[in-house]
């Protein structure tokens, strides 16, 4: 039990937990600047996500594209590169999706896993030429991601109007009933969210991110090369395809996220030439969960509750839905500026230290 | 050859605003600072001088308004430049993190600011004091190079005159040197006296005044308003434009044109008719296409101030 106790007072797990109450600080402040009530805000907020079971269903379907998109961005961290793509290769998963979805016509038990693994594996080509320019062309991984990203969203509008959009519309017609992801039963016994397989696959790539990672020659490489690429350059690893290897992972993942979204929510997808932005949410995500996997999905928890509060904080307490936006970036700017807090806490981390020192003396002299 | 001189005139205007934020990214990373930053600064700047030249515009400020617009735009990027700056430089956070926060947070900012402004609209109304172009006497007579380089907007003629500026800056001051000294070597520079954490401060609030002129650009030539889009990837491209321009205010100038083009390009090839076969997204993508090959292809491997990317660490020399 003291264990337990003494994990949690670790610097590593006290920084992201005041990094949080520092982003929601700032949240605060902006709001009393603006004119409007913090409290009643985040109120509104907590009263929107844990209202009904309609909505604690909608929450979590609001937690799983971040939490794609955070495992996505997380392991590719673990090798050193920086994923900022994952927008682009959630897009491109999704398209490829809706794409089988409603082209290709099979019966369900071939059709949903068909569609699924298409657009996984699209999701993981795309992030695969980030990781090649990377490798072999020697271009930044930020600037080419950034670039596939508009290039994902104005190819997948394009493909969308060209084959599946009909002419005056600007969304495709739902994908066959065989590709739905959808869980019935659930959905009715949440009051009617959407219910779908996402949340629960995406548990499994949490498993699935540490196996990889901790339990597997491939990705004992990639954490080598994560943690110094020149050393385990010298020690044999092949660092250029690792990166791609990486990259095609990491894509899978944020591919998977926008699987679902299709196959599990909407069933049919927007040509709208705007992106939802979780690829950033899930760098957010991953800083704030330390790339490890259980981090990331109580990060992605976190995220999903701000994200779907924030429609109520804007409902009853008119604030802007921007000022989670606002807390989400005041969160990563406060664990990546981690010097400011163990700044703030070290009198008393300082203290505390001086207690046990004294606390330990004390037992010796009764000893 | 008139149709020419009009699309580098307007190749011209794109190019302005990506020529001051990837100017602001050479002082940046000179000094040894990476700045993902540019976009979220262009964001703040484009901001701030659309709201500047509102308020100039309704207080009768005439033609002074859209000055007084890039005043502001300057101040917005200047100000998300000093967050950047102290958490890179005196906080040594990570320079890749700390730049996507600042475009988050200033995307995030100014749109909450325009829904808090303007009673939840989703963009700053239209202005009427934008700039308007100004042929200079004398040169823009000068057949095809008239029309080409000097009936442009303010704002471009400033660009030709900051490109040399610059490059005097940092390859013939004492300024200069000292900035550059401390992004290929800061141990070394910091054992001969110059101050490390003072010259990157310089660089990185360099880069967002000059960020935000470019945002302030965008809308005062381009865009005549602040929307959640009037960037959209700017940063970036003026980004791509540096490394393009191997970190020298020439080569930066030469490669923001380029990038320019490829916008301009989007308007003017909607004059001849083979351009309805041509979807209108490959036309938006062209910009963003064609930085990608330029990295990928031209390039190659360059190799840009040894020290940027890291924090300096006295303890470590």
């Amino acid at each position: 039990m003291s264990k337990w106790i003494s994990s949690l007072n670790q610097p590593t797990a006290l920084v992201p937990a005041v990094a949080i109450l520092l982003g929601l600080i700032c949240g605060g402040i902006v709001m009393l600047l603006g004119g409007f009530d913090p409290i009643a805000a985040y109120g509104a907020l907590i009263r929107k996500v844990f209202g009904t079971s309609y909505d604690i269903g909608e929450t979590m379907l609001t937690i799983t594209p971040i939490l794609f998109t955070g495992l996505a961005v997380g392991f590719a961290f673990r090798a050193g590169v920086f994923n900022i793509g994952a927008d682009g290769q959630y897009i491109i998963g999704m398209t490829a999706a809706t794409f089988v979805g409603i082209k290709i016509h099979l019966p369900a038990f071939l059709h949903a896993p068909l569609a699924v693994l298409v657009g996984m594996l699209c999701g993981g080509l795309w992030g695969a030429l980030c990781g090649y320019l990377k490798a072999y062309r020697g271009v930044h991984e930020v600037i080419s991601a950034i670039m596939l990203n508009w290039i994902a969203l104005y190819l997948s509008t394009f493909l969308l109007m060209k084959f599946l959009v009909a002419e005056g519309q600007q969304k495709t017609p739902n994908i066959d009933e065989t590709a739905s992801l959808s869980i019935g039963w659930l959905s009715k016994a949440m009051g009617g969210a959407r219910m779908d397989w996402g949340i629960w696959i995406g548990l499994i790539c949490v498993g699935l991110f540490y196996i990889l990672l901790w339990r597997t020659k491939q990705g004992y490489d990639l954490r080598a090369v994560g943690f110094n690429a020149d050393a385990a350059r010298a020690a044999g690893i092949n660092v250029k395809t690792t990166f791609i290897k990486t990259m095609m992972i990491s894509g899978m993942f944020a591919g998977l996220g926008g699987v679902f979204s299709v196959l599990g929510v909407f069933h049919y997808q927007v040509a709208s030439g705007a992106s939802e932005g979780y690829g950033f949410d899930g760098i957010a995500v991953a800083l704030l969960g330390g790339n490890h996997p259980v981090g990331i999905l109580f990060g992605a928890i976190l995220f999903g509750v701000l994200t779907y509060g924030s429609a109520g904080m804007n409902f009853d307490a008119n604030v802007p839905t921007e000022i989670v936006r606002i807390v989400i970036g005041s969160i990563i700017f406060f664990v990546a500026s981690h010097g400011i807090i163990t700044k703030l806490l070290k009198p008393l981390l300082n203290r505390r230290a001086a207690n046990k020192r004294k606390g330990a003396s004390a037992d010796g002299n009764a000893g | 050859m008139a149709m020419l001189a009009d699309l580098i005139n307007s190749t011209l205007v794109f190019s302005a605003a990506l020529i001051f934020a990837a100017l602001g990214g050479v002082f940046s990373e000179r000094s040894g600072v990476f700045n993902i930053g540019l976009e979220g600064m262009m964001t703040g700047g484009a901001f701030a001088a659309a709201i500047g030249t509102y308020y100039m515009q309704d207080a009768g400020g005439e033609g002074a308004s859209p000055w007084i617009g890039v005043l502001c735009g300057i101040a917005a990027g200047t100000l998300f430049a000093l967050l950047h700056a102290y958490a890179t430089v005196s906080v040594k956070a990570d320079q890749t993190i700390v730049g996507v926060v600042i475009n988050i947070l200033a995307l995030a900012i100014t749109l909450y600011l325009v829904k808090f402004m303007f009673e939840g609209a989703g963009d700053t109304p239209l202005l009427d004091a934008t700039f308007a172009k100004v042929a200079i006497p004398g040169l823009a007579d000068i057949p095809f190079i008239g029309q080409a380089l000097f009936n442009n907007y303010p704002t471009t003629y400033l660009a030709y005159v900051l490109v040399p500026l610059s490059a005097y800056l940092l390859f013939r001051t004492p300024f200069g040197l000292r900035l550059r000294a401390v992004g290929e070597h800061p141990g070394a520079a910091d054992t001969v006296g110059i101050n490390v954490t003072k010259y990157r401060y310089v660089g990185v609030l360099i880069s967002g005044a000059l960020a935000g002129l470019g945002g302030a650009t965008i809308v005062l030539t381009t865009t005549s308003n602040f929307s959640h889009n009037t960037i959209s990837g700017q940063g970036f491209i003026a980004i791509a434009a540096l490394i393009f321009g191997r970190w020298n205010p020439y080569g930066v100038f030469g490669a923001a044109f380029f990038f320019g083009l490829a916008q301009a390009l989007r308007n003017f090839i909607t004059q001849f008719d083979f351009a309805a076969h041509i979807p209108n997204e490959f036309l938006y993508m062209l910009p963003y296409v064609l930085t990608l090959l330029v990295l990928a292809g031209v390039v190659g491997s360059v190799r840009g101030p040894s020290a940027a990317g890291q924090p300096y660490d006295p303890s470590k020399r």
